[in-house]
């Protein structure tokens, strides 16, 4: 039984938009010439839309009408890890205490540096590592900390000739960009199997090498089985090696990154600790090293002292990554889903996912090349085109997974369902693959048919960028 | 089933059921991992019911102390209107991720490219994306973008004295990798000495940067002639700004801003212990080398105007090592909100806000400076929200009997405290006053 889905659709103005811009609205422009200021230190007018509170408002309710949510419906990007987030967590980030100013004194701050503390704590025992810094405002800014904290610990041992960060073929796009962005180049080793090709490893690393940076499980889902080969290969280098935290949910109280060998990690808590994602962030991305790294952890640090808490800068400190203290209200929500699971919660996470993956996985009639895998796998289009496939389900009323990605499968259908979807759910997931490879490409391509937009031209949208309503009438 | 999460909908039949189906008989057959590296200890971790996990934040957030601030220097407070809380907070905005399926997330695309358009409009610059984290990060990926379009062109980064010691920290761990040297340059009242940086700019400039208002609150008089030392040497000219500000002072665009950052978070969130959100508008001419994500006009299969993420072939997930930033998770959500209260209060409403906090800032100076031991505003200039007050007493004491009396205002030099005034706090400006007073002398 395959389910379809009507998005919200808004029509105006004849039909020819679905919901007017602000700026169609009411515009208004207000000439600035009689101010508090002189006017050469003043611009002479500003436009701005201009509408009552109630056209807002419905302005707003509309276009959240044509956004699909998590509590919209299932929402498997492979590696986003898209599960529910809880309501309890806005709650508690909305209490006056959680709004204080950055620049208050550590005195006047004992709570949210007890939080802070508190939270530290939690996640250096769920990631077996020594020390953690909040501070990181995303995981890729986690990750450009962390290889900050590698150069830095080159850089304190004397040991500079070190210029090239090593990823495999498998990686996020940010582990190679944030290596880059530090300065390193990139080496780029290929997979066996799906899997790190220890040879290829090897010879990879040397003299020249600061980290390895390695998802595990990977993005396809597979458990590194040779993760200590890879630890020891890469330590014996005298490299460091990174741990990217984007599937972390796959293991939770299960393994533990530090116990892995890793030297470095950060945590997508926006991910694995539920905090909602807001149609692109904000995340937050703390950061755990081992003993020897902490030294270098960003300014400040928050640390006990006696029986209170205290900000300080960590001898070799790389300095700040964030302005103030990251996204504060992020890190608390984590705190509070960490807090509500507690332990045999967060062991129930890693088993449900896994089970779901697997499960979602046996029902659909999609090839998944590569297995075991934890708690996302990659389906294969084969002959079909993964992103029209991906168009078709949402008119069964899902999300799609992500598409064409990694590049190791034939049109890859990466798919994370998380722990939060029933077996109902998983079933409605597996009708919606199944219902759209059984569709005639005609079908396909023109699908979807019953979301609020039709498909939508890239092409032309690249190709010709209208970026602001001031740049439609070009 | 007791001690599981309380957001797993699994019944135990359906458990059995899927194991079945997978064809395993237990789910921890399903982990593939060597018994060598498993964690057999404890977390440590206990779980909380739902009202328990409430009490204990709330419990633990009480213990901040209760005080009325007159804080600013980057983060503003200024009231957020319900609308923007009850709006934003729809789970459709709420519990979305980026719009890799620009179909299901029409309304969030397009709420992101009024975001822009706005941004647009605040700066005259004719691009803005769709968010960096904060403005530190937006400055940080501003001199970033400067190396990539200036390759031949030096690699010093000029930067006031005024601006704070964290942004630059930032500015210094971005520019790290690209072998970036950040250096300060003289101010005076509290303005950028044009002499001091006259001096210092030359072949090797990279980035000119400052702000308007500055971190002291002082509106910079002259920043045409800094786009004019930067543009001399050949180096971009960045301007840090908030969108309350913008929408008073005179156009970054029409002083030869190449970059805008700053943090648009003022209108988007309360202060929330320093969580932000990156603006960063540039010209025409840098588009394909812009941070972060762009939301375009495009059309659908009907033919309808619709919206989509754009020139991804920039960013981390296409071009990898390539890529024009590492950034992926963004600040959306407080985009969204940014939009909306701007659309709250409209180009009156905006302009009236602005307005005010060049009035407050003058009114409360002029307060505090009938005090004796107090004088203020240091700085001969136009003030936005804050300025500094020189305290005969040691600014330190100051603080600290401020702090017993209630008010929190910032430490910035052996004698000098720096006020912030906005609309949420000018109820208390008599109650300050009279603070002050009482512990100046």
């Amino acid at each position: 039984m395959t389910h379809h889905y009507d998005q919200a659709r808004w029509s105006e103005a004849g039909g020819e938009v679905y919901e007017s811009l602000l700026s169609e609205k009411g515009e208004k422009t207000v000439e600035i010439d009689d101010s508090a200021l002189p006017d050469d230190l003043t611009r002479d007018s500003l436009s701005l839309p201009d509408v009552s509170e109630p056209e807002l408002s419905r302005h707003y309710v509309r276009l959240s009408q044509q956004n699909y949510g998590v509590e919209s419906g299932p929402y498997p990007l492979g590696s986003c890890t898209m599960k529910y987030n809880p309501p309890v967590t806005e709650d508690v980030a909305a209490v006056d205490g959680a709004l204080v100013h950055p620049d208050r004194s550590p005195e006047s701050t004992q709570g949210t540096l007890a939080l802070m503390y508190r939270l530290q704590d939690y996640l250096a025992r769920i990631g077996g590592v020594d020390a953690v810094t909040l501070q990181p405002p995303a995981g890729a800014a986690g990750e450009f900390t962390g290889i900050r904290i590698a150069a830095a610990y080159h850089e304190a041992n004397g040991d500079d000739g070190r210029t090239e960060v090593v990823v495999p073929d498998s990686a996020h796009g940010t582990n190679p960009a944030s290596a880059a962005m530090a300065g390193y180049d990139v080496v780029e080793i290929p997979s066996e199997d799906g899997r790190v090709d220890l040879d290829a490893l090897a010879a990879a690393v040397g003299d020249e090498t600061a980290a390895f940076m390695l998802t595990n499980p990977n993005t396809l889902g597979l458990f590194e089985r040779d993760i200590e080969a890879i630890a020891d290969i890469v330590h014996d280098a005298g490299a460091l090696l990174y741990y990217d935290g984007a599937n972390l949910n796959a293991l939770l109280g299960r393994v533990r990154p530090g116990d892995m060998g890793f030297d470095i990690m950060h945590y997508n808590v926006h991910k694995t600790f539920a905090t909602p994602h807001g149609g692109g962030g904000p995340g937050a991305g703390p950061v755990g090293v081992v003993d020897d790294l902490a030294e270098f952890l960003p300014d400040p640090h928050v640390r006990e002292s006696n029986g209170g808490f205290e900000l300080y800068t960590p001898e070799q400190s790389i300095g700040k990554v964030h302005g103030f203290a990251g996204n504060w209200l992020v890190l608390v929500k984590a705190y509070a889903y960490i807090a509500r699971l507690g332990e045999e919660g967060l062991l129930d996470t890693s088993a449900k996912a896994v089970l779901n993956a697997n499960y979602l996985a046996s029902q659909i009639d999609l090839e998944v090349p590569y297995e075991p895998f934890h708690h996302e796998f990659v389906a294969s289009a084969g002959e079909r085109d993964a992103a029209d496939l991906a168009k078709r389900m949402l008119d069964y009323g899902v999300h799609p997974p992500t598409t064409k990605w990694p590049e190791i499968v034939e049109e890859a259908l990466m798919t994370e369902p998380t722990e939060s979807e029933s077996k109902r759910t998983l079933d409605q997931l597996a009708d919606a693959f199944d219902a759209a490879a059984g569709d005639d490409d005609a079908t396909l391509e023109a699908a979807p048919n019953r979301t609020t937009a039709r498909r939508i031209d890239q092409t032309s949208a690249a190709r010709n960028p209208r970026l602001s309503w001031q740049a439609l009438d070009d | 089933m007791t001690g599981g999460s309380p957001y797993v909908p699994h019944t135990a039949e359906e458990t059995t059921a899927m194991l079945d189906a997978v064809g395993v008989e237990d789910v921890e057959d399903l982990f593939d991992v060597p018994e060598a590296v498993r964690f057999d200890g404890d977390l440590g971790i206990e779980s909380r019911t739902e009202a328990e996990t409430k009490t204990e934040v709330a419990g633990l957030l009480s213990r901040n102390d209760d005080l009325t601030e007159f804080l600013g220097r980057g983060h503003y407070d200024h009231y957020v209107p319900s609308v923007v809380d009850r709006i934003s907070g729809r789970s459709e905005f709420l519990t979305s991720y980026t719009q890799y399926q620009p179909e299901v997330a029409q309304g969030f695309l397009q709420a992101l490219f009024e975001y822009q358009s706005m941004l647009v409009e605040l700066t005259g610059l004719p691009i803005a994306n769709a968010s960096m984290y904060d403005a530190a990060t937006a400055l940080g990926e501003a001199a970033l973008l400067a190396a990539r379009v200036r390759e031949t062109s030096g690699s010093t980064v000029l930067v006031p004295g005024y601006v704070r010691e964290e942004r630059v920290s930032v500015l210094e761990n971005y520019g790290a990798g690209a072998d970036l040297d950040v250096q300060r340059v003289t101010t005076e009242q509290g303005t950028v000495d044009l002499s001091a940086l006259e001096a210092a700019a030359d072949d090797d400039t990279l980035v000119v940067y400052a702000e308007n208002p500055t971190t002291r609150g002082t509106i910079e008089p002259d920043l045409d002639a800094i786009g004019d030392i930067a543009h001399d040497n050949d180096a971009l000219f960045v301007v840090g700004s908030d969108p309350v500000a913008l929408s008073l002072l005179e156009r970054p665009a029409d002083v030869g801003a190449d970059v805008v950052v700053g943090d648009a978070s003022v209108l988007g969130m309360p202060t929330s212990y320093g969580m932000g959100l990156g603006l960063f508008a540039t010209r025409e001419d840098f588009l394909r080398q812009v941070p972060g994500r762009l939301v375009g006009a495009s059309e659908d299969a009907a033919g309808k105007r619709a919206y989509t993420l754009t020139l991804q072939t920039r960013e981390q997930h296409i071009r990898r090592e390539r890529a024009t930033s590492n950034i992926c998770t963004n600040q959306a959500w407080v985009a969204l909100r940014t939009a909306m209260h701007v659309a709250y209060l409209g180009p009156d409403g905006l302009l009236e806000k602005a307005e005010r906090m060049v009035t407050l800032a003058d009114e409360v100076a002029g307060a505090l400076n009938g005090i004796t031991g107090v004088r203020a505003p240091v700085d001969d200039r136009y003030h936005f929200r804050e300025f500094v007050a020189h305290t005969d007493q040691p600014a330190h004491a100051i603080v600290e009997d401020l702090d017993a009396k209630g008010f929190a205002v910032h430490e910035i030099g052996e004698h000098e405290v720096q006020v912030c005034v906005t609309e949420t706090n000018a109820g208390s400006v008599d109650d300050l006053v009279t603070a002050f007073q009482e512990v100046a002398r």
